[in-house]
């Protein structure tokens, strides 16, 4: 009788820890995550990581290249421009992952509920979405903060808002293709009830292309949050935010680019850096689709 | 009569190399078919039959896949170290090939009649109106009413979709056709039609076959060899009746005890124990060994060879190889 | 077909009537007196009053909305404009083309570039040239398009004066502003048709037609892009809404006078009714480019067409 055990077994390893080991495979999307990483905890600590204020004039000291004592160049204003930059993250980061908050959770409810349900609620909350899809979501930004008046708090929701539909769409295919399968039938069979369903099987089956969206979602929201800042019609002087970093810097764009160059690149840097990362977690979370 | 050897494959090793390893998908593959013949080609999902033919065809996608080394002589002449060109002028034309699932192996977007009249015309010098009437002329050979050429695949049931493969794959009446599982994702009773469809043709057009199947019920309609195959060769071969009267290969042996019986009265099923072996990982010697109630010391040291225990009986195992301590 | 047309169009109007629900909803809850904004700060508040009668402004909610409904759908009337006191509809109709012409420049850099690199890649995958295109591509979207106008401005005004960097009357003048708006989509063109070729590549039914001997560049022309192609064409459709939103960074930056600069400059002086009039305007193009995309793909793609008959 032959003993030798053909299949060596693999040493059990949680789908989390799978899902990591995958990702530092991945060396651009850790690289995206050491950035992020770093751009966080300089927002978190923007008032230690920043040498000045970030509305610290110096009119005496306008317009300096990048040097030892400012090491972006200072503003129009004699600002700090790397201080600036850095409360500038702060701002940015916060619209970015509000706004996905607020969109996950109104447009993850609305999905859940549509594709939970079906029928006649289904079709009123796929309208719905239509119709904020129907309008371009700058525009849809740009007229809820015209609405609400051009502050923080707004722009996060103006954002917020026009990513509902992305978020609504990803949960309601998931409740729909999870909806029939056996293992909710076997759930309700034990006597769970609907809500119960909801929260503890089919959210977290639909987790893994929620997280990508999310971070496709702040990168997007961070973007929409700068150009509503460089129309004007965002977070308002003397906080500093990127875009508008941009607007005022632009006219002095011939003989200071250096105003408008690092707002420009950070921006670039941190949607580059949010890109990677998605693009690795949603390779990681589903090799199968890796090409 | 001494029918003409039609196809020839000789010591044929196929690897696909991954990032979890080597799979050695087809070794030391020997095999033989001679024209107007059916061979059948058995064995679990994952032994490597779908990778020999195409490994025949030379359709093995490379990355990832490496025709290591052998020969496949077709008509005398040997396929592989053929150029592209060469080879084009042989898919279609004088070797075909039929897939599984017939849902997904017609292009969606073009008319069933392009499809056909594609190969018609990649081969033959016709126009393409001449093409079209050939093309409607094979639809009703296979069983499709002519009028239906204008439609598109995802128009016609699975049973009438692999009758159009068929079709396809006969246009232009090629010497070996390889047929891989053409049944196994359809309904039984259409499966029965299909297959009916595909002896009538084959009689009719004088066309070689390889039917590779996991299905023995097929091979005892159907083929006049058959080879089985486990974990990348093929352990044993012979013709039809040879095999089902006294297989000799203990994997052989399993297959036709697993077989549940409808006339006696049996309590329990006689599964094989053991799985396929992990193809990245194979067992030393003799693939089959760990799962083998005749298995003995020198099953894991030394690889079987081909042992011819009766005229046209091949087989690979170490209880009727010569010299070996039993 | 004719059904199927006919059923996307009956659909566009609830969805039509949400949208202008929607934006004079916002509108309506803005904060500003639109009569006083007419008047002026120093008008007495008596005749204020009275303009706000006139002009319907003490009317409950839904009688103002239905009101406003009325006059766009059938006199075409969107208000006047509380500034100039133009009709918002004339307004919006004189600068639109510019806007439009912005916009299906922006989507035919995105696709003259997008759809061919994304195929080359797709073929000669992991090849030098896909690595690149992807990191160019991922460049090409996270750069903000309002940095990249500025810095071609930069570049081709101020460094070299090759091109203008304001106006929009030539086609000299519209070079960087349509490279602007479209360098994200081609981005994101390219990326879609990449992974939508691979995706096609990968199918049975493609192994079926090199079976049959046919050549691989006929597989991928013919084969392959037909399928792969489908899902493409509904991203270009949606780009090409985004272009019309994005077009409002752009004209402001190389100085266009389009719609988008409009809306900026209305909600700066809180001129409300030509800023809903704007996004009124510009959701129902986008939803008719939607729905002649939608009808596209259903002409393309066989399988769709038929569930109309």
């Amino acid at each position: 009788m032959a003993e030798n055990t053909v299949v060596k077994k693999k040493k059990k390893s949680g789908p989390w820890r799978e899902v990591w080991r995958r990702l530092n495979q991945n060396k651009a999307a850790m690289l995206g995550l050491l950035v992020m990483v770093i751009l966080i905890l300089a927002a978190i600590f923007a008032d230690y990581v920043a040498p000045y204020g970030y509305d610290d004039q110096d009119l005496m000291r306008r317009f300096q290249t990048p040097n030892s004592q400012h090491w972006f160049g200072t503003d129009n204003f004699g600002r700090d421009i790397f201080s600036r930059i850095v409360y500038g993250a702060q701002v940015s980061l916060k619209v970015g992952l509000i706004a996905v908050g607020i969109a996950m959770f109104i447009g993850g409810a609305l999905g859940a509920v549509a594709g939970f349900y079906g029928g006649k609620i289904d079709n009123f909350i796929m309208r719905f979405i239509d119709v904020l899809l129907a309008i371009p979501s700058i525009l849809l930004a740009i007229s809820i903060v015209a609405a609400l008046g051009p502050e923080l708090r707004n722009v996060m929701i103006a954002v917020g808002i026009g990513s509902i539909p992305s978020y609504g769409r990803i949960v309601r295919a998931s409740v729909l293709s999870l909806r029939d399968q056996e293992f909710i039938e076997a759930a309700r069979a034990v006597g769970a009830d609907d809500t119960r369903l909801i929260l503890k099987h089919i959210i977290p089956n639909s987790m893994a292309p929620l997280i990508v969206q999310a971070t496709i979602g702040v990168a997007n929201a961070i973007l929409s949050a700068a150009g509503l800042g460089f129309i004007g019609l965002g977070i308002q002087p003397p906080l500093a935010e990127w875009g508008a970093m941009l607007n005022s810097g632009r006219q002095y764009i011939r003989d200071y680019p250096h105003l408008t160059a690092f707002p420009g690149l950070a921006i670039m840097i941190t949607i580059f850096a949010l890109n990677l990362l998605g693009d690795g977690l949603r390779d990681a979370l589903d090799p199968r689709l890796k090409n | 009569m001494e029918k003409k050897k039609l196809l020839e494959i000789k010591d044929l090793a196929i690897h696909y190399i991954t990032v979890d390893g080597v799979v050695k998908a087809v070794q030391d593959m020997y095999l033989e078919i001679n024209e107007g013949e059916t061979l059948g080609l058995v064995g679990e999902t994952g032994a490597g039959k779908t990778t020999t033919a195409l490994g025949i065809m030379q359709l093995v996608p490379d990355p990832p896949g490496k025709i290591v080394s052998g020969e496949v002589i077709f008509e005398g002449s040997n396929l592989i170290g053929k150029s592209q060109g060469e080879l084009r002028k042989i898919r279609g034309n004088e070797i075909s090939m039929i897939f599984q699932d017939p849902m997904t192996s017609l292009n969606p977007v073009m008319t069933v009649g392009e499809q056909i009249a594609e190969v018609i015309r990649l081969h033959q010098n016709l126009s393409p109106q001449e093409a079209l009437n050939k093309a409607n002329e094979m639809l009703l050979k296979v069983g499709i009413p002519a009028g239906r050429a204008k439609e598109y695949p995802h128009q016609f049931s699975g049973g009438m979709r692999q009758r159009v493969v068929i079709a396809i794959a006969l246009a232009c009446n090629p010497k070996l056709l390889i047929a891989d599982e053409p049944t196994t994702a359809l309904d039984v009773t259409i499966q029965a039609q299909v297959l009916e469809l595909m002896k009538k043709l084959k009689t009719e057009l004088n066309t070689s076959m390889i039917m590779i199947t996991h299905d023995l019920g097929i091979v005892a309609e159907v083929c006049d060899k058959v080879a089985i195959m486990y974990a990348g060769n093929v352990i044993e071969y012979t013709d039809k009746v040879q095999l089902f009267t006294s297989p000799k290969h203990p994997y052989t042996v399993g297959l036709f005890n697993s077989i549940p019986d409808i006339e006696s009265d049996v309590e329990r099923l006689k599964p094989i124990k053991g799985l396929m072996p992990d193809p990245t990982n194979l067992p030393s010697g003799c693939p089959f060994h760990p799962r083998c109630d005749k298995a003995m010391p020198s099953c894991s040291k030394r690889v079987p060879k081909n042992t011819e225990v009766a005229p046209g009986h091949f087989v690979k195992c170490l209880l009727y190889e010569e010299g070996v301590e039993k | 077909m004719y059904k199927y047309i006919l059923r996307r169009l009956v659909m566009l109007i609830p969805v039509m009537i949400g949208v202008s629900f929607i934006v004079f909803t916002m509108m309506y809850f803005t904060p500003g007196d639109p009569a006083r904004i007419m008047l002026g700060e120093s008008a007495p508040e008596v005749e204020v009053q009275r303009l706000r009668d006139e002009l319907g402004l003490n009317d409950n909610f839904f009688v103002q909305y239905g009101r406003y409904v009325k006059n766009a759908v059938v006199h075409q009337d969107l208000g006047r404009s509380y500034i100039t006191n133009r009709p918002v509809f004339d307004e919006i109709a004189a600068r639109f083309p510019n806007t439009l012409k912005l916009a299906a420049l922006g989507v035919l850099v995105a696709v003259l570039i997008g759809v061919p690199v994304g195929i080359i890649s797709a073929t000669r995958q992991y090849s030098l040239f896909d690595n690149a295109s992807m990191v160019f591509a991922l460049v090409g979207v996270s750069m903000p398009n309002f940095w990249q106008g500025l810095l071609l401005i930069l570049l081709f005004s101020i460094q070299w004066a090759l091109l203008p960097s304001s106006g929009f009357d030539t086609w000299k003048h519209m070079i960087l502003p349509a490279v602007t708006l479209g360098t994200s989509s081609a981005a994101i063109i390219t990326r879609m048709t990449r992974s939508s070729m691979l995706e096609v590549i990968r199918q049975d039914y493609i192994r079926t037609a090199r079976a049959k001997g046919q050549k691989e560049s006929v597989v991928i022309n013919r084969h392959a892009l037909k399928n792969a192609l489908i899902p493409v064409i509904t991203v270009i459709g949606l780009q090409f809404g985004y272009l019309l939103g994005g077009a409002v960074l752009t004209e402001s930056i190389f100085g266009i006078t389009g719609v988008g600069r409009l809306m900026v400059d209305a909600i700066k002086s809180r001129d409300m009714l030509l800023v809903q009039g704007g996004v009124l305007f510009i959701a129902v193009v986008f939803s008719i480019v939607n729905l002649g995309v939608d009808i596209l793909y259903a002409y393309l793609d066989p399988r769709i067409k038929s569930q109309y008959k």
